[in-house]
């Protein structure tokens, strides 16, 4: 909690206007010494602008910057760190094949004549690293390690700079709970040594369970900072989006039906044809959300990519309702009824240059009534496209918009659109509503509840533990391409599927219903 | 609203290419004034020696006629991410082959002509077609391998036209005169009985051939694949396409264009195949002239005439008022210079178009937080 009246860290009437858009219409934002404070919003509240603004990444049109009570002007980061601000990216800035030692100390590294200093830069580190008690191996190679510990590598980096002021920018995204129960006590213990921490989020729990304060963001206007002890989930979250909402799914009991998905000891290498999937063997039926949990990179991607056809096993069978799938081809898998929703909308989802009718027809372009013959019908598939963008709400000026000017939720909503509107027997979803909206996210998950009550079977793939728990009716976790095991959702908890994320405990051999 | 927002793209484009090309020709001005000539009337003997006469004008569309059909070469793999260098090449393999089989004897008259032409494009597709499974199969790189093959069509072309088919008696390296019926007509002197333009029926094929790639490219099922393809081949797998096919399809139909700009020469204006000792260079400008049509069918067709008249004027000036043709080489060069670096001349002159990739950026990075 603050320590003295006089804020660390002060920013007044921010103001930064971009040609579409107003980011930031003048912000107040005050930073305590020693406080955890979140910075909460929605996509597009404008709380990474005032970030990158302090952090000298973007210049402010109106308002001033006041460190320790005096005005500063922050021309870049070169700047920022110069008075002790230090930034943690969402997306880490490190150099892998370097080790931890040589990226901590890059770009103000101790030399010795021209060549770097390394047992002066290890022992610096070290030094570091003891004093804030934040053990790294400083030897490792950055690749080898976890991302939480690239993490605290990113933090070492910031307090080796001698940063007062630590920015986190959505540092949860890429942990598992493990880790962020550790980051929460790391982020405490440098607050109680007087470090003033801001970490930007858009999960609720997370505020409740790491801020001291929280000042809230909605479409570049501050709404109000409140002290966690005298708000709620719920009081945040209408802050945040500006209504009422509804924050769990209501969700009926499932009805399985037939099996629809089976695989059976599934092998596959990854594109660096290293073994991803280890003998992955899981069902999913009619009617049902099979959800698979796991730190990114655990061969969900892959197992995504096997189901759909996109990827061929090694080994190992792939049945869908009966018929045996290995080695078809993505459109053939189609068109036996499976629909995926990729894990990357821009990446693999979308063809961003093309118009958001062209997309909508994207995997059945092919087929009649959009195909006659070799020629492609227009009016066709612009009709379907019209259809729906009203079905589905899509926020666009019309069918023949390019995609590229969508909002990420309006993109995703073109996918899901596209994914759902054959009626699929499988439905294979990544990370459906990565990077949305509350708003967005309500949505899509709504849609994805309403085809496994219409009897469609579901395998969702998500990093986000707090979604698969509120959806899937039960839930696999992924451990180094291997199924760590397999319950029921209500007869799991959250730190039980933590453990196995991070590869804690002996194989479980859970219940497969 | 589409069409208005089409109309002020199509506007803003015509405008950057005009002061592209408004301000090589200035730059080539400079250069005539530093040779001691006046810009002014060296400019004037260019545009007279381009489009003064039924005659020069004709003549201005016969260079420009393969030049849209390696423009569209290019452009057409262009769609779909590929560059083909390799347009001269399949080019040269289209003139050998339109020679060869326009010497064949006993065929019908049109259908002759129409026979030569499915040649040289068969000829064509094949020689592009070989860096498409390269680039498909192996990831060869299809700069690198379209390049080795311009000269593997160059010395190709070199020992056919100068052992197996060379014209009796042997003494020099080019092929029979094709047959009559294998001809394109030369018709400007039907209208105008003193103008002797080689223009001829070979500028209808390449128009034509202009509608064929936008209705490929725009209205058919391969076209949609060639194009999602070229913005992002993930996508295209994950939409059930087959990206291999498809680059190959591509590279092959790009390289039946040019093997069809190929064939125009041979039926059109020189009824042979004589011994080439360069590229022909309608390969390599066919770059250009895609680059200013945008790779746009229509685009291609401005820009070829645009190229065409340079090129045709430019022997004219020089006959003319004694420049040196090779000022307009400069021209030329700087023209695609400035095309080139297309980006950078929209940051000098479209502030606005600053602002907006500056907002659209904005609205990623807002969205991204």
């Amino acid at each position: 909690m603050p320590a003295s009246n006089q804020p660390v860290l002060e920013m007044r009437g921010i103001v930064k206007r971009f040609p579409d858009v107003l980011a930031n219409a003048g912000i107040d934002f005050a930073l305590a010494k020693g406080e955890i404070h979140a910075l909460l919003g929605e996509n597009g509240s404008g709380k990474t602008t005032l970030m990158k603004i302090l952090y000298g990444l973007f210049t402010l049109d109106q308002g001033g910057i006041y460190i320790n009570g005096s005005s500063v002007k922050i021309n870049g980061p070169r700047d920022a760190i110069s008075r002790g601000i230090g930034m943690v990216h969402q997306h880490f800035m490190l150099i892998p094949p370097f080790t931890v030692v040589e990226n901590i100390v890059l770009g103000i590294e101790p030399r010795r004549g021209l060549a770097l200093d390394r047992a002066k830069a290890r022992e610096e580190v070290l030094r570091v690293s003891e004093k804030f008690g934040l053990y790294v191996d400083p030897d490792a190679r950055v690749e080898n390690i976890s991302l939480g510990m690239q993490q605290r590598v990113e933090i070492l980096k910031a307090l080796f700079r001698q940063a007062e002021v630590l920015i986190l920018d959505e540092p949860t995204a890429v942990l598992t709970p493990q880790e962020v129960t550790e980051l929460a006590s790391i982020l405490r213990k440098l607050a109680e040594g007087g470090k003033s921490i801001i970490f930007i989020t858009h999960k609720l729990r997370e505020v409740m369970a790491m801020a001291d304060r929280v000042t809230v963001l909605r479409r570049g206007e501050k709404v109000g900072t409140m002290t966690r002890s005298e708000t709620s989930i719920e009081q945040l979250a209408s802050m945040m989006v500006g209504r009422e909402v509804e924050l769990t799914m209501h969700k009926e009991p499932s009805t399985p039906g037939a099996e629809i998905l089976r695989l059976e000891g599934v092998c596959a290498l990854n594109k660096r044809r290293l073994p991803a999937l280890k003998n992955v063997s899981l069902t999913v039926r009619a009617g049902e959300i099979l959800g698979i949990a796991g730190v990114e990179g655990n061969g969900q991607s892959e197992l995504v990519e096997v189901v759909t056809g996109m990827r061929a096993p090694t080994s190992g069978s792939i049945f869908l309702e009966g018929r045996r799938i290995n080695g078809l081809s993505p459109r053939e898998v189609h068109s036996l009824g499976v629909a995926h929703v990729p894990e990357d909308r821009q990446r693999r989802g979308l063809v961003l240059d093309f118009t958001v009718a062209e997309n909508m027809v994207l995997t059945d372009y092919a087929f009649k009534p959009f195909a006659k013959g070799i020629s492609q019908d227009w009016s066709e598939v612009r009709g379907y496209a019209r259809n729906l963008i009203q079905e589905y709400d899509v926020r666009v000026p019309g069918e023949d918009t390019s995609t590229i000017s969508l909002s990420g939720g309006n993109q995703q909503k073109v996918v899901v659109a596209r994914a759902l509107a054959g009626g699929p027997r499988l439905l294979v979803v990544a990370q459906p509503t990565r990077g949305l909206d509350i708003g967005a996210i309500e949505y899509v998950h709504r849609r994805i509840l309403a085809e496994r009550n219409r009897g469609a079977a579901v395998l969702l793939i998500s990093l986000e533990l707090d979604e698969l728990m509120s959806l899937v009716d039960r839930i696999a976790v992924m451990y180094e391409g291997e199924i760590a095991g397999i319950f029921d959702q209500a007869a799991v908890t959250e730190s039980r599927l933590g453990l196995l994320m991070a590869g804690g405990g002996a194989r479980v051999g859970g219940q497969t219903g | 609203m589409k069409q208005k927002r089409n109309l002020s793209h199509i506007g803003r484009e015509v405008a950057i290419i005009a002061a592209t090309v408004f301000v090589a020709l200035l730059i080539g001005g400079i250069f005539v004034f530093i040779a001691g000539r006046n810009p002014l009337s060296a400019y004037a003997a260019l545009l007279k020696g381009a489009f003064g006469s039924w005659y020069s004008l004709g003549e201005t569309l016969v260079y420009a006629t393969p030049l849209i059909l390696t423009g569209l070469a290019i452009a057409l793999a262009y769609r779909c991410n590929l560059f083909n260098i390799g347009a001269e090449g399949q080019l040269i393999v289209g003139m050998i082959a339109a020679a060869w089989i326009g010497t064949w004897a006993g065929i019908p008259p049109v259908l002759h002509a129409v026979l030569v032409l499915m040649g040289a494009m068969l000829a064509g597709g094949i020689w592009g077609g070989i860096a498409g499974v390269l680039k498909a199969k192996t990831g060869a790189h299809e700069v690198i391998n379209t390049i080795m093959l311009n000269y593997l069509a160059l010395y190709f072309s070199h020992y056919l036209v100068t052992k197996p088919l060379i014209a009796p008696p042997g003494t020099s390296p080019m092929t029979r005169t094709i047959a009559g019926g294998a001809m394109f007509p030369q018709f400007v002197q039907w209208f105008f009985p003193h103008s002797y333009s080689r223009l001829n029926m070979g500028l209808f094929v390449a128009l034509l051939a202009c509608l064929a790639v936008y209705l490929l490219l725009w209205k058919t099922t391969l076209g949609y694949e060639i194009r999602a393809v070229g913005f992002n081949q993930e996508a295209a797998r994950y939409g059930g396409m087959k990206v291999s096919r498809t680059i190959i399809l591509a590279m092959a139909f790009s390289g039946a264009l040019a093997g069809l700009g190929g064939a125009t020469v041979v039926q059109g204006v020189q009824h042979k195949f004589f011994d080439l000792f360069g590229f022909p260079g309608y390969g390599f400008d066919g770059i250009a002239v895609a680059l200013i049509g945008r790779n746009h069918p229509i685009g291609i067709i401005f820009g070829a005439i645009l190229f065409g008249a340079l090129y045709n004027g430019a022997q004219q000036m020089q006959s003319v008022s004694n420049i040196p043709k090779e000022i307009i080489g400069v021209v030329q060069g700087t023209i695609i210079l400035f095309v080139a670096v297309e980006s950078a001349f929209r940051w000098l002159i479209l502030p606005r178009y600053r602002k907006a990739k500056a907002a659209k950026e904005a609205g990623k990075i807002g969205s991204a937080a």
